[in-house]
């Protein structure tokens, strides 16, 4: 097993939302506590529902945000925020909405230019031109797609020039968060079969951020599923789709729709609402709608334990 | 079969930027009217000399208050009469449009410059320092402007220049505070943020990523108050505060002839006249490129 190419040990991103006058400052657990590897070339999925923070751990991984607390180490540096700038050609993003996620003043080759622009300063014009060009190539996308501008362009030719630009400083690890949520099946497909060959061509790490599980299961190596900014279930995909062991896990893959109208359905529905993340439940997160919660669970949070199958529960399933 | 593969393949053209803007700036005819006059009066500023039929200054001490050449008295030696120095009222306007060209210039690009600058550092500043640029914009939007520029006029001195200097100054806070409201809303932007992860310096996000996003509103801002800066500067003018005479502006004008307002109609008429119609057009075709440029008037 080769070295992980990035390692977070009990990372955590916390915000401080102010009050109004009378009341006190709340803190808003965005992210309480995620450890994981990804290996080289391999893909690990983070799946959960909306707000349990799975774009924060990517804005912390790309290193937007600081963590609160917690480690996060890249390519063997331990991340600070005074290494942000010489760790930025390792660690690059892939937006969910690409109407959003490209300048629209700005050409094709400028877009793709930029990131060598900033951290190429003594790459020639010719050089960095050759580069974009290749990169049009590498994407799928034709020679004559360098001059014109975003708006000229559908959602998917747009993501596939997010991906391009992403790609051009040859990082090693590619934060996806939610690269395809916002296409159309026909083309999600397209760009996701782009990604896999990538991946295979440039030896990628992915970190695929994705409420999509059958996209997930379509795509990804190992799975973590979260809930409330906290890891639930860490296994990899053929166990965890196979058998789940978290009740929420097995809840949220009971929910992925299915091609056939005669299969059985067996939807779990759970009860309740997602408890707000500036409130979080003492115990184990889940527990107020969880069918298997007993008195237990709702005192202490329980950890992951397990080997390759880990699960924050005290109930497991079998 | 050798025939067709030679014709390049066709490329769905779609319209440029600037061929998209004429499409809708065309649907509003009266910013197309304000266009051309504002073209004509362009045309008249920049090419005064040789369109003005005397010099602004000489004085025809026989023909003093002489009507408009279609009315009793007049003559088509002057077609717009003469006021009561004797001077050319034709070519004192036509002088005239190149001060309201010139003020109307000067006043927009030390605003619009100023503006845009303060405004981008305050959109993209620590919250404090955001907070006291607002304050200070608030506290010069809160006078009359016409009234705080007379009191920078009366500190600075009466002159053209000056007078340029209070409006602009007065005109600051509404391009700081448009950049601003532009800048919060385009740096949540995806793009900024992929610029950031890029490793884009401030400066380079604020000059080259944001700004450019921004530029939409400002400009229609700045074409409106170039009208705004004439009208303001005419009435500086007026006011004695502008323009001293006998420089020919359009504002200084009006002031000057003011007592021969029932004796000699076309002295005051004229020039009024000249202010309403730069001022209108240019405030069409303003209109013009609000609803040209502005995406949320835009149907796709």
């Amino acid at each position: 097993m080769t070295a992980p190419i990035v390692q977070a040990s009990a990372l955590a991103r916390f915000y401080t939302v102010k009050g109004g006058l009378l009341s006190k400052p709340a803190t808003v657990k965005a992210l309480s506590g995620v450890d994981f590897d990804l290996q080289p070339g391999k893909t690990l999925a983070i799946v959960g529902e909306s707000g349990c923070g799975k774009s924060t751990l990517a804005r912390v991984v790309t290193m937007i945000e600081e963590p609160t607390s917690g480690s996060l180490t890249i390519d063997g540096v331990d991340i600070t925020p005074s290494k942000w700038a010489q760790m930025r050609e390792t660690v690059q993003i892939v937006f969910q909405d690409p109407y959003g996620s490209l300048n629209p003043r700005q050409r094709i080759g400028q877009i793709l230019q930029e990131p060598l622009i900033i951290n190429r300063p003594d790459m020639s014009a010719a050089d960095r031109e050759a580069r974009a060009r290749e990169m049009i190539d590498l994407v799928g996308l034709r020679p004559e797609h360098y001059d014109r501008y975003p708006h000229m362009f559908s959602g998917g030719q747009r993501q596939r020039i997010a991906i391009a630009r992403a790609l051009m400083l040859n990082p090693k690890v590619l934060v996806l968060d939610e690269p395809v949520s916002a296409l159309d099946v026909s083309i999600q497909s397209q760009i996701l079969n782009l990604l896999v060959e990538l991946q295979e061509r440039l030896n990628l790490a992915y970190l695929f951020i994705s409420h999509d599980l059958s996209v997930v299961k379509h795509f990804a190596d190992d799975v973590i599923v979260m809930y409330l900014g906290r890891a639930v279930e860490k296994a990899p995909k053929e166990m965890l789709f196979a058998a789940p062991r978290h009740p929420y896990s097995k809840a949220l893959l009971s929910t992925t729709p299915r091609a056939d109208p005669e299969a059985k359905k067996d939807r779990i529905k759970l009860e309740g609402e997602l408890p707000s993340p500036m409130n979080i439940p003492k115990g184990c997160a889940f527990a107020q709608r969880c069918w298997l919660a007993t008195e237990e669970c709702r005192t202490a949070p329980p950890d992951l334990s397990g080997d390759t199958h880990q699960v924050a529960c005290l109930h497991p399933l079998d | 079969m050798a025939e067709l593969s030679a014709i390049p393949p066709k490329t769905e053209d779609r319209p440029s930027a600037l061929r998209e803007f004429w499409y809708y700036f065309s649907e509003n005819r009266g910013a197309v009217m304000g266009l051309w006059v504002f073209a004509a009066f362009v045309f008249c500023a920049a090419f005064a000399p040789l369109l003005a039929p005397y010099d602004p200054t000489e004085q025809f001490r026989e023909h003093i208050l002489q009507p408009p050449a279609w009315q009793e008295g007049g003559s088509w030696a002057f077609p717009l009469g003469t006021d009561p120095l004797g001077r050319d009222m034709l070519s004192r306007l036509i002088m005239g449009s190149r001060y309201s060209f010139f003020v109307g210039i000067v006043v927009v690009c030390v605003a619009v410059t100023g503006g845009v600058i303060i405004g981008l550092l305050s959109g993209f500043a620590p919250k404090w320092i955001d907070t006291m640029i607002m304050r200070v914009m608030d506290i010069i939007l809160s006078f009359p402007s016409l009234l705080l520029a007379l009191v920078l006029v009366a500190i600075l001195g009466p002159s053209l220049t000056n007078a340029m200097i209070a409006i602009a100054i007065v005109f600051q806070p509404h391009y700081v505070r448009l950049t601003r409201a532009s800048v919060l809303s385009e740096r949540q932007k995806d793009y900024v943020t992929s610029a950031r992860v890029a490793g884009a310096s401030k400066a380079r996000l604020m000059f080259k990523t944001v700004l450019p996003n921004c530029l939409a509103p400002i400009i229609v801002q700045a074409a409106l108050s170039f009208s705004t800066a004439i009208l303001d500067a005419a009435a500086l003018g007026f006011l004695g505060m502008g323009a001293q005479p006998p420089t020919p502006e359009w504002g200084t004008m009006l002031a000057e002839a003011r007592e021969f307002i029932l004796r000699a109609w076309w002295v005051v008429t004229f020039p009024g006249l000249a202010i309403l119609v730069t001022v209108l057009a240019i405030n069409l075709m303003g209109d013009g490129l609000r609803d040209a440029l502005d995406p949320k008037l835009k149907r796709s």
